[in-house]
């Protein structure tokens, strides 16, 4: 049986009580969510937090709502949640892909995009996503809030932007017309993580590609924003011959390792084939709203 | 630390470490030992029980987390002598070899039916996707769910005609 290390239990009642307890106990605590990142690491002893602050009454951010030209997640928000939002799903189509393949539905009925993007695992999906949107990250600490871009939030493998005393509140994704997205994923049995996965999100304006965003999961850390295939596809318009080199310079652009899911060869060329599926997709679609918006 | 967990219907009290997951909770402590425990990784879903009526892997719920919720497990699934539709599914379609991994999927068959009365194979095979049976190769449990929907169908039928009746 495999049990955690002991520790202390807090439920905090607000997100101010929830950053006064993360103040108080510093560097030795964590926030737990659905838990279902940070469990298993606690039961392995790969991550033995002293003390845990658990954010699931904080029901003000468990929301999904449409601000202006953004859609505003609240970080408390289930996978289950963001695969039944049917706005998720007409501005995002990226994210129903993604959702459909993270892990399984009772796993997805607890976890949430806080914990996902929290964990800030390389190989975990929503990250991917949410580099290639060009999400942005909210984060709450006593002198108030802060925003950053994706890039910035993914400081490394497990490290993030957000210090000690504060705490993720909320994502915000741009609403952009003409839009299109995908994301492609190959694993090994259902509900895996990746062996290689990738995400493309962009818009058309008059024929060409903008607001290109491209994130790969499971190559290496630093592929959320590929800024080699996004400055390639800015501008240019799409065709067969653009979604080949895109592919290729993926491929060279990521940094994956061997283990028991692939080898490193074959995880380049799923980088590379699944960029271009992914872009394929998202010019199709984005060619759709296009046309549906006009 | 003193946890109150309504568990079938009933405020359960015990005192728990903050580290103790809740599978542990109801095998152990409340002997409800109809909720299997197998990979204890999240990955087997043997342990699914039902909080707030929806499935989720015990192994990986701390059973203070659990405080405050209501959780359902397969003892409560029978009222009395009489067997869940889901469970006589299970009979009629030989949803089961071992049972191992049954009270579980028996779990999500009940919480499916009750989002969803008349779901496709599809999303029977979906909604069951994160629990692996050792035994049966899957087709014998999505036929048990598709009888037990079927069941309460015509129960539901049933009982409408008998109303209408009685009224006329
Ligand atoms: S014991 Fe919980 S998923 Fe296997
Ligand atoms: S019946 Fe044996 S594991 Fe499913």
């Amino acid at each position: 049986m495999q049990v955690p290390a002991s520790f202390d239990y807090e439920r905090a009642r607000s997100v101010d009580e929830a950053l006064e307890l993360l103040r108080r106990h510093g560097e030795e605590a964590r926030v737990v969510a659905g838990g279902h990142s940070l469990l298993p690491m606690m039961k392995l002893r790969l991550a033995g937090p002293e003390v845990l602050i658990d954010i699931n009454d904080l029901t003000e951010l468990d929301h999904i709502d449409l601000v202006g030209d953004e859609l505003r997640v609240g970080a408390l928000t289930r996978h289950r949640a963001l695969l039944e939002s049917e706005s998720v799903g007409r501005y995002f189509p990226i994210v129903h892909d993604a959702e459909r393949v993270i892990a399984d539905p009772p796993v997805r009925n607890r976890g949430t995009i806080g914990g996902s993007l929290c964990q800030a695992d390389p190989s975990e999906d929503l990250s991917a996503v949410c580099g290639a949107l060009h999400a942005r990250a909210v984060i709450r600490g006593a002198e108030g809030e802060r925003v950053v871009s994706m890039a910035d939030f993914h400081q490394g493998p497990y490290e993030t932007a957000v210090g000690v005393g504060e705490m993720l509140v909320e994502v915000r994704i741009p609403v952009l017309p003409g839009a299109g997205s995908a994301y492609e994923k190959v694993e090994r049995k259902a509900g895996d993580w990746a062996v290689a996965a990738a995400g493309v999100a962009l818009t058309l304006r008059e024929g060409r590609i903008a607001d290109a965003g491209v994130g790969l999961a499971a190559v290496g850390a630093g592929a959320l924003n590929l800024h080699a295939v996004q400055t390639l596809m800015n501008g240019s318009e799409p065709s067969e011959a653009l979604y080949e080199e895109a592919g290729r310079v993926a491929s060279a652009n990521c940094s994956p390792v061997t283990d028991s899911r692939g080898s490193e060869d074959y995880k380049r060329h799923l980088a590379g084939e699944l960029t271009r599926r992914a872009l394929r997709r998202a010019v199709a679609r984005a060619a759709r709203s296009t046309a549906r918006e006009a | 630390m003193r946890i109150t967990v309504n568990v079938n219907g009933e405020d359960r009290t015990r005192e728990v470490e903050p580290r103790h997951l809740l599978v542990r909770f109801l095998r152990d402590d409340l002997e409800l030992t109809g909720t299997h425990w197998g990979c204890d990784t999240s990955n087997c879903g043997t342990c699914v029980v039902l909080m707030d009526g929806e499935p989720v892997k015990s192994c990986t719920v701390l059973a203070v987390m659990a405080a405050g919720h209501e959780i359902r497990t397969v003892e409560d699934l029978a009222d009395g002598e009489r067997l869940d539709p889901v469970q006589q599914g299970f009979i009629e379609r030989h949803g089961l070899q071992c049972g191992f991994c049954t009270p579980g999927m028996m779990l999500t068959g009940r919480a499916l039916l009750d989002r969803n009365p008349d779901p496709s194979e599809q999303e029977i095979r979906e909604a069951i996707s994160g629990q692996l049976c050792r035994c049966t190769g899957y087709l014998n449990i999505v036929r048990s769910i598709q009888w037990a929907a079927r069941k309460e169908a015509e129960d539901a039928r049933a009982e409408a005609a008998e109303t209408a009746g009685s009224q006329a």
